[in-house]
């Protein structure tokens, strides 16, 4: 019956909580899109193997614009730790 | 089957805690202050805090500090570089010392004190005086990582190229260090001029290859242990960003602005819908250079930081715990030092990329723009 009190007693604040569980999150979204990019980017250079050089640019530009987005979520995470 | 159970456990789970959670719940603040205050008592002046440390260490600085040596007899010895401290202010006007009067902070200095890394102005008791408008122009710890990068950069280029005017590297085959330049530069040139600019790349390929060398040196620089993180400051990624965004929005024409408030080529509806996109689109995308770069150095850094840390938050516990663990954090160390080491050149080569792409976007050659568009 206490289970709600119990939890809200926690020492530390949430906003850690919740700064640091988001970062998680994002890297866990991050992990799932840059592997489906290796995943894709790995069989279409298996496929046609003198297309690697251009897949993997392709890989290297849409690798990063998915590691921004997490990172975004990294600042915001640390944003909820530091204030 | 396996996903129905896994269902039924959820509602399960959710239906107990509703069920318990029924009455009114509060955070009992009595709790957790206390938690905090026998925390912060016993983390006085010999605990060591990482959260603490880290930020200390990818935060800008007024002075160089190197190391911190404890003496036998408690005393202090700091290994510090001070760096000129150039403040102006409207009511006492132009100061400029040398940020050892600070004497690592415990001092106030001409009007002027340290307080949590930025300089505030005090009265004569030594209390923040908040009325006095304080513009801190300083030499710190970035800017002269800064300027010491600019010379490298500027040295090392020009000299190449007065190599390749006097006809190495051109008539004969490249001598030393253009053996090691030269293939950036063709790199820069091919994949990340020529490819998304077409024919118009000579027109922005000085910016392209000054924005890279500078992104990659800075980042060079900042792995290297003392120094100072200098693309990791937001400030500076905004700059960069900022001038990126105005290199963008003056080689744009017609064609891109016609894009951007009404959008050719989709139905009436969509080409409302995609005005206040587009038009968010202008200043999200340098944004996004802007926290990309910014976010990949610092976090990169607050990682090399962690695992080091990790020696002294167990060496709190035991020492027999420190000195062990040493040789696990230093393996863990190097190995994100060398995908640093990866991502400085990656995150250079992003940010150029991603700045020609856009500026390719804003070009729009996939018109005929030979006859007289202009670009301002």
């Amino acid at each position: 019956m206490d289970l709600l009190n119990t939890l809200l007693e926690v020492s530390g604040s949430w906003s850690h909580f919740g700064g640091a569980v988001g970062a998680g999150l994002a890297a866990i979204g991050a992990g799932i899109g840059i592997g489906q990019i290796g995943k894709g980017a790995t069989e279409g250079i298996a496929r046609q193997p003198e297309a690697a050089n251009d897949i993997r640019g392709a890989m290297i530009l849409t690798a990063a614009f998915i590691e921004g987005v997490a990172l975004f979520a990294v600042i915001a995470g640390l944003l909820a730790v530091l204030k | 089957m396996g996903l129905n159970g896994f269902k039924c456990f959820i509602v399960a789970a959710f239906s107990l805690f509703f069920v318990f959670g029924q009455n009114v719940a509060f955070a009992s603040e009595e709790v957790s202050a206390e938690a905090a205050a026998e925390h912060g008592a016993a983390g006085g002046e010999e605990k060591f805090n990482p959260g603490e440390a880290i930020l200390h260490h990818i935060a800008d600085a007024h002075e160089w500090h190197f190391f911190t040596i404890k003496k036998a007899d408690g005393s202090e010895f700091h290994g510090t570089l001070p760096l000129p401290v150039i403040v102006y202010s409207p009511q006492r006007g132009l100061s400029m010392f040398m940020s050892s009067a600070f004497h690592h902070g415990t001092h106030a200095h001409n009007g002027y004190k340290i307080d949590h890394g930025k300089i505030v102005a005090v009265d004569a008791n030594g209390n923040i005086d908040e009325s006095v408008k304080v513009y801190d122009f300083s030499m710190t710890k970035n800017v002269v990582q800064m300027i010491i990068a600019l010379i490298v950069l500027v040295w090392l280029l020009t000299s190449m190229a007065k190599k390749y005017a006097k006809g190495q590297g051109v008539n004969s085959a490249p001598k030393g260090l253009q053996n090691a330049i030269e293939p950036v530069i063709t790199f820069v040139r091919d994949d990340i001029a020529k490819a998304n600019l077409g024919t118009k790349y000579q027109k922005y390929l000085p910016y392209l290859l000054t924005v890279f060398f500078f992104i990659l040196i800075n980042n060079i620089f900042g792995l290297l242990p003392g120094a100072a993180n200098v693309t990791g400051n937001i400030a500076f990624t905004a700059m960069l960003g900022i001038i990126s965004f105005f290199v963008i929005l003056f080689s744009t024409n017609k064609h891109y602005w016609q894009h951007i408030f009404w959008f050719p080529g989709v139905p009436l509806p969509v080409k409302f819908l995609m005005m206040p996109v587009e038009l968010l689109g202008v200043f999200t995308k340098p944004f996004a250079l802007i926290v990309r770069l910014f976010a990949n150095m610092t976090a990169g850094h607050i990682i090399i930081l962690s695992f080091i840390s990790l020696i002294f938050i167990f060496t709190e516990m035991s020492k027999v715990a420190g000195v062990a663990f040493t040789p696990v954090s230093i393996a863990f160390a190097v190995f994100i030092y060398l995908i640093e080491i990866l991502v400085a050149f990656i995150q250079a080569y992003i940010f150029t990329n991603l700045t020609a792409v856009f500026i390719g976007g804003a070009i729009g050659d996939h018109h005929h723009d030979e006859e007289g568009h202009d670009h301002h």
